[in-house]
């Protein structure tokens, strides 16, 4: 007799069980608005990364093309992978002495670890974090990029 | 429900070898189990690590220790903050350096957010390992708050690098504080969902009860620590026994089981999940003023000598051993990860249980497999 109340009590409180849960399923599925899912390729135009989001390496440029960077080389010691490269060309002054300045500042976005320690080191803030985020590419080579623009220079409060 | 799967004459033609892995989905990873079976009963098994590992620790030798910490963050990629504190302490303590006090409750609310977050995507692979597949989608999105909370601070989501020795990257976001005391007001509600659709469900409990028992005696023997550890009994919480953070300035309970099967396992996570958020909600509106950082060398260097330094990963003890000549990167380093010896008991517990149970025992354990491997 004993059993045969167990027997029964167990199928009445499993079946309790599987309805509590279906109660929480069936909560979501009368009320659409609960659901959280980001429509990602068709919001890319409004979709907006937080500011601190660590999407790239980017060195920033002002209006007259001027970046930060000395070219000194602390970045590309600080990362862990190196995969910051440092050419320096040598350029001579007006009087007469000849002065190191940045020649390219290569990237290699494929080998970064997205760390922070090469914006965290630079002394000069010539680093910074970029939001872009789509990275995919069809060639390996693309994703070697050189951080300073084209003909432009260090700025001016920078090189005093 | 155990069998006994000791005949006094083992007879190995009758048994039959099955590989799960490397390539499994309730392996969480490439981790590969090699089950002897005697009809479906599980009569050894033999875990075959290796297939994930990269060789931190080598890698750590050639590095200076602020370069070690992102590696750190790919060991157990689920508790990343918490392998970060770890590095960070012992280049603290080795240096006695002393951090700001604003550091230190930042860290430990960032600590608890990842034992939350981990829990929570704990609970829903578990979930899905059983056959509920609901489960995983509700983990994932209340997840996705704390990531949400993390990336607005440290700027990415899983693999953060936030802390640094002696502080941290940057400091928190202006909005963090408000989305943490959302997310815990949101939560408090949620996990009450959590445990209508999967603790009290009644397949879920028939497949757990009593399943892969793991004693206390065996669990010190196996060195198995955290949750799985607690489930059976052994006091083994770092943040009670060895406090490091301000763990020793707030008030929690070491949640501790008595059974040590499956769904006491499954309970101490469950707990553990509240806890930790008593623990934010004593720290958060807190937080004293003051740097983020305090003042280090441009090189770091250790004296020479050995170091050792132990948190409460999410998964368990994870400790961090360094032998330092005095250069500015470790001679030698060596971590001890809580899922390593977790896995070295799954062999024993699991004996004996049908090889349906095996998905269920594996499950409970909450294996992160780089971190097996490193």
């Amino acid at each position: 007799m004993k059993s045969f109340f167990k027997y029964f009590t167990g199928i009445f409180y499993g079946v309790k069980s599987l309805l509590s849960g279906l109660s929480v399923t069936g909560k979501y599925f009368f009320s659409p608005g609960a659901i959280v899912t980001q429509q990602y390729p068709e919001n890319r135009k409004k979709l907006e990364m937080f500011d601190r989001f660590k999407g790239e390496v980017v060195m920033p440029h002002d209006e007259k093309n001027h970046h930060r960077c000395t070219g000194c080389g602390i970045c590309g010691n600080s990362c862990p992978n190196g995969s910051i490269e440092i050419i320096q060309d040598k350029i001579d002054t007006p009087d007469g002495k000849k002065e190191r300045i940045i020649g390219k500042h290569i990237y290699h976005l494929s080998m970064c670890t997205f760390c922070g320690l090469c914006i965290k080191s630079c002394p000069s803030n010539a680093l910074a974090w970029g939001q872009e985020f789509e990275h995919a590419v069809f060639d390996r080579s693309k994703l070697t990029k050189i951080l300073n623009k084209p003909g432009s220079s260090i700025s001016k409060d920078i090189a005093e | 429900m155990k069998e006994d799967i000791n005949p006094p004459v083992r007879n190995i033609e009758e048994e039959y070898h099955i590989n799960i892995g490397p390539q499994h989905p309730s392996t969480h990873g490439v981790l590969r189990l090699v089950a002897s079976l005697k009809g479906e009963t599980v009569t050894s098994l033999k875990p075959h690590c290796g297939y994930i590992h990269r060789g931190i620790e080598k890698m750590c030798e050639k590095d200076t220790y602020p370069q070690v910490i992102h590696l750190t963050d790919r060991m157990d990629y689920l508790s990343a903050h918490i392998n970060n504190h770890v590095v960070c302490l012992l280049v603290e303590k080795a240096l006695e350096v002393d951090v700001p006090e604003r550091v230190q409750y930042i860290r430990t609310i960032m600590d608890e957010l990842t034992r939350i977050a981990s829990h929570q995507l704990w609970w829903g692979c578990f979930g899905m390992d059983m056959g509920g597949q609901t489960c995983l989608l509700y983990g994932m999105r209340d997840r996705e708050k704390i990531l949400d909370a993390f990336e607005e601070s440290c700027g990415s989501r899983l693999l953060h690098s936030y802390y640094t020795p002696g502080g941290l990257m940057k400091d928190i976001h202006p909005n963090f504080q408000k989305k943490v005391k959302d997310f815990i007001k949101y939560f408090r509600k949620k996990i009450h969902d959590y445990d209508c659709i999967l603790t009290g469900n009644v397949i879920m409990q028939e497949r757990t009860k009593g399943v892969g028992i793991l004693t206390k005696e065996e669990a010190i023997d196996y060195g198995v620590t955290g949750p799985t550890g607690r489930a059976s009994g052994f006091s083994c919480d770092v943040r009670k026994r060895y406090p490091y953070g301000v763990y020793d300035r707030v008030g929690f309970k070491e949640i501790l089981g008595t059974k040590g099967d499956t769904f006491e396992r499954y309970m101490m996570r469950m707990l553990e999940m509240r806890e930790s958020m008593n623990i934010i909600e004593q720290l958060i509106d807190n937080i004293p003023a003051g740097d983020y950082t305090a003042k280090m060398k441009a090189v770091l260097k250790l004296p020479a000598g050995e170091y050792y330094q132990r948190v409460e990963s999410a998964r368990g003890e994870l400790g961090v051993y360094v032998v330092s000549d005095g250069n500015k990167s470790p001679y030698r380093m060596k971590f001890r990860s809580p899922n390593f010896s977790n896995l070295s008991a799954l062999d024993h517990i699991c004996r004996g249980f049908k090889i349906a149970d095996l998905i269920a025992i594996s499950g409970s354990l909450d294996f992160v497999i780089p971190d097996i491997d490193r």
